[in-house]
């Protein structure tokens, strides 16, 4: 029996209705009586010794509230920013993390680091007040590209941290891999630059604090991708407030792509504030302070190495990276190059051995930290461009080198030399599945057609595999994480019959809503409408740890079925006492409980009621119908599969037109495949504009941002993308009870590696992303 | 301050306001019309897309005095009671919103482009909204949406 609006269906979205009248509720949509507006002034430099700070003048302006600095943070006790994770270096020594003020003491370390906090009647005149600060500052010479940070004599952004390292880390079997490569009949070598990105979600991040001074409690609505770890951290690290008395809010959301993670200066410095002045602070970012303070993401430079034997079969893969983590360390920003990066370096494929080793180094840029896919998409470009370019040198089909080495699909579970044991997958099925969808064979055709017109034209794969449903609690601690990665959630029946679903994950975008709705709707029975889903408050929500990595179905719908499970199990106590049976004879469907073999049965709704008006009721049951669960996976799980870019390019524009895409993805059980679709598209768009659009860019001297607007950094347009033709196939999780494996980030780690590999096709060049019009025209006067 | 009298939304609305103060700025803040959003600060987002004297214009790169006496339409605006709008029926049904921040000027600017042109190509739709950005859809199902709207609009 299928439930209308259940499992598998493309349900329309609940949340749709007040996004497309005009009735969200953005953070600076929202105001408090009494409402003052907080404005940061930033550092204009990108490393820079602060001599002296006078605000006096700033202080008199009108309509200024206060004015503080780090020193006032300092003498209030309010910690600096941590890191969430611990990396080990080769050497056996945790990596170094450097005291990472709110607002800086007395010196800044990369264009707009916060310097001042001013709080005044209103934005204009916070603004106003803040260029009547006077800084002296005395420049000092600053560094920004991780290899040169690396470099013998390079500017030292930290004292702590000699020579600009945080860790020097490994994973692997060197040994092995040397062996392998003494042994090899091929080898392919490739350096890659995986270029910064600017994550840029369209809301930009806004804090809005405010202190009771009744009860003592603090709450901040801030823009979080999880509320609940902003609040640990906030309590347990930076010590604004005790945790029982800080109550976090993140609202309507406005895309978050990672960057809404972590904890931040500012919102920290509003929540803080806002004691001090005793009213409420809104800040709210502009722009261009997203382009400074976001968390950026990416930023490797990589040389690969990898070995093949006769036959093409890989024989081992060696890997030297240097990770760029900006001036601080930011909240989980360690994990990225590491954990998250060089686990996933086996691919698809059956790998021998693997070597790797991250060198991360401090720059005096924006801190670099997750962004959508987070390591896995860096790792899915060496791998894959590496493949395609092996295949090349070896006169093969790129798709044939793959299937020759890939995992086979009686092969799970399958331990990789790099940590990980895949559960799942059919690795042949998703590349052949992406070849037909884009006529792969028609493909000789094509190009002779484009080639008749003056243009050139390529075809590039990547046969991508993430890890996430972000992750198994013990797993994480064992590798550094600072927390554990369960969620949580409850299933509350009203007394009529609806269901108020309270979930850890948060929704900003991915449709929580009405993904999780559909669950209850199916699981229990009840109408999709009469399902509310509940997510984004810390005193609403007994507890949660947010949404990154893919992990909201897998981990937080997981939740949401123990919790739902023992709602059934209850409710079959229930129901055996109104029916006079025993609970081992009831039997449940979508919400309906009836006696085995007989035509007697009570709906979840009849259940609900008599459980809060318990008239008729066991006397060894409490009343209600309301659980909580809390589920911890038990592996991370394994998305995989092969997106095909096709491009025509005009060599004398050196404009690359994205003439078609294929994904097949195995995101495993779908829930909502409309909504999973429009995750796909999402994740190739961020791709392809990683690919051939965006990059920042910093000068190299001065250490300016260059890139600090939508004038200079280039944002995906409808007219730069294609349509995409977007197919699942389907090897169940088997680690968690939806078989679900996530989706949200397949497309941003897919995507890059296919486009590069048609592009430089098509070129028969190798360039680095992003392949510019210029960059573009320059290989092609040489194709 | 000057005073400022409009049609928002079919009401006259009128108050003092700074000289300086944006048309998005008065729709947000006086007029508490928070549908209205900024994404940016160079006018290139378009998430504060609304209709002024029945073309969409971006909110936030007009002054609130240089709208005086204009007819301006918001998001709020767009329904008919109970009624949406054929274009926000078409973005909901073809999944044309994610977060939806930038749904709003989305939604205004594509109301617009099917005014002018009753029944648009996909390259159409594609160039026209290249002055609104949004970074969940990768457009694929915003240029379904509009597309669909068109054919339900009567184009």
């Amino acid at each position: 029996m299928s439930v209308e609006n259940g499992i598998g269906a493309s349900v329309k979205r609940k949340e749709d209705q007040r996004f497309i009248t005009g009735n969200g509720n953005y953070l600076d949509d929202i105001n408090k009586l009494g409402q003052t507006y907080g404005y940061f002034l930033r550092s204009p430099h990108a490393f820079a010794k602060i001599k002296s700070i006078n605000l006096d003048a700033a202080k008199a302006a009108p309509g200024v509230v206060d004015i503080f600095t780090g020193a006032d943070m300092a003498a209030d006790g309010i910690g600096g920013l941590i890191c969430g994770w611990g990396i080990t270096s080769k050497d056996g020594s945790p990596h170094v993390a450097p005291p990472h003020p709110c607002l800086a003491v007395d010196t800044v370390k990369h264009v707009g680091d916060q310097v001042a906090f001013v709080v005044a009647e209103s934005v204009a005149e916070a603004k106003n007040a803040a260029e009547l600060i006077e800084v002296d500052y005395e420049e000092l010479q600053s560094v920004t590209d991780v290899s040169k940070a690396l470099a013998a004599g390079a500017p030292q952004v930290h004292e702590e941290a000699p020579g600009n390292q945080c860790y020097d880390w490994e994973l692997g079997d060197k040994e092995a891999v040397d062996a392998a490569f003494a042994n090899a009949a091929h080898v392919t070598k490739m350096d890659l630059v995986n270029n910064r990105l600017a994550p840029n979600p369209m809301e930009p991040r806004a804090a809005l604090g405010e202190y009771d001074p009744g009860t003592g409690e603090y709450t901040l609505h801030t823009t979080s991708q999880n509320p609940h770890v902003a609040r640990l951290i906030l309590s347990a690290f930076v010590a604004v407030a005790p945790e029982h008395k800080l109550r976090v809010i993140a609202p309507d959301v406005g895309g978050g792509f990672g960057s809404k993670i972590f904890v931040y200066a500012e919102e920290t410095t509003t929540i803080w504030a806002s004691k001090k002045v005793g009213r409420p602070i809104k800040w709210t970012a502009d722009r261009s302070e997203a382009f400074l303070t976001d968390a950026h993401g990416r930023d490797h430079a990589t040389h690969a190495e990898m070995a093949f034997d006769g036959d093409g079969h890989i024989l081992g893969f060696r890997v030297s990276t240097k990770a760029n983590m900006g001036a601080y360390l930011s909240t989980f920003a360690s994990a990225v190059p590491t954990y998250l990066y060089a686990t996933l370096l086996n691919g698809q494929y059956k790998m021998p051995c693997i070597y790797a080793e991250v060198q991360a180094a401090f720059t005096n840029t924006t801190p670099v930290d997750a962004y959508r896919g987070a390591g896995r998409p860096e790792a899915t470009y060496v791998v894959e461009r590496m493949m395609e370019r092996a295949a090349r040198d070896m006169n093969m089909d790129p798709t044939d080198l793959r299937m020759k080495n890939f995992i086979q699909p009686d092969a799970y579970p399958y331990e990789t030399p790099v940590i990980m044991t895949y559960d799942s997958g059919d690795y042949p099925l998703t590349m052949n599945t992406a070849k037909g969808m884009i006529d792969y064979e028609g493909f000789a055709a094509r190009k002779a057609k484009s080639e008749a017109n003056g243009k050139l034209r390529g075809i590039g794969s990547a046969a991508y595999i993430e890890a996430c449903g972000i992750a198994p609690s013990a797993a994480v601690g064992s590798l550094g994480a600072g927390v554990g990665l369960w969620e949580s959630a409850e299933v509350r029946f009203n007394p009529t019959g609806s269901v108020t679903v309270f979930t850890g994950s948060h929704s900003h975008g991915q449709g929580h809503e009405t993904t999780f709705a559909q669950l209850i709707a199916d699981k229990l029975g009840v109408p999709f409408d009469s399902v509310e889903v509940v997510h984004g408050d810390t005193t609403k929500v007994p507890f949660g740890m947010g949404t990154y990595g893919s992990r909201s179905l897998a981990v937080g719908g997981s939740a949401i079925v123990k919790a739902a499970d023992k709602v059934v199990e209850k409710a079959k106590k229930i129901a055996a006492h109104l029916m006079e049976a025993s609970a081992d004879d009831i039997e449940h469907e979508h919400g309906v409980f009836s006696i085995a073999g007989t035509d007697k049965q009570l709906t979840i709704g009849e259940i609900a009621f008599a459980a809060y008006v318990p008239h008729n009721y066991p006397e060894d049951l409490e009343p209600g119908l309301a659980e909580n669960a809390f589920y911890d996976p038990l592996n991370f799980t394994f998305p995989a599969g092969t997106h095909i870019a096709e491009v025509e390019i005009d060599p004398n524009t050196g404009i690359v037109d994205v003439v078609d895409w294929a994904a097949a993805d195995d995101f495993g059980n779908i829930i909502n495949p409309m909504i999973v679709e429009g995750q796909v598209h999402g994740g190739v768009a961020q791709g392809i504009g990683q690919a051939l659009l965006e990059g920042v860019v910093y000068d190299d001297d001065s250490g300016q941002l260059l890139t600090g607007s939508y004038m200079d950094y280039c944002m995906p347009r409808a007219d730069d993308l294609p349509n995409f033709k977007v197919e699942a196939t389907n090897t169940p999780c088997p680690s968690n009870p939806l078989g679900v494996k996530g989706c949200g980030e397949a497309g941003a780690i897919a995507a890059p590696a296919a486009l590069m590999n048609a592009i430089t096709d098509a070129l028969g060049h190798e360039i680095d992303m992003p392949a510019t019009p210029e960059k573009v025209w320059r290989a092609a006067q040489n194709a | 301050m000057t005073t400022v009298t409009m049609t928002v939304n079919g009401k006259s609305v009128s108050a003092d306001v700074e000289p300086n103060t944006l048309l998005v700025q008065f729709i947000r803040e006086h007029l508490r019309l928070t549908g209205t959003h900024v994404g940016c600060d160079t006018s290139q987002c378009g998430a504060c897309t609304v209709h002024v004297n029945g073309s969409s214009a971006k909110s936030c790169t007009m002054l609130a005095v240089q709208a005086d006496g204009a007819d301006v339409t918001t998001i709020e605006g767009l329904a008919n009671g109970d009624q949406l709008h054929p274009m926000q029926e078409a973005f909901k049904e073809n999944h044309g919103l994610q977060c939806g921040f930038c749904t709003p000027g989305m939604i205004m600017s594509a109301v617009d482009l099917v005014n002018r042109n009753p029944n648009p190509s996909e390259e159409t739709i594609r160039e026209e909204l290249e002055g609104n950005i949004c970074r969940c859809t990768g457009y694929h199902n915003i240029v379904k949406s509009v597309k669909a709207a068109s054919e339900n609009m009567g184009g």
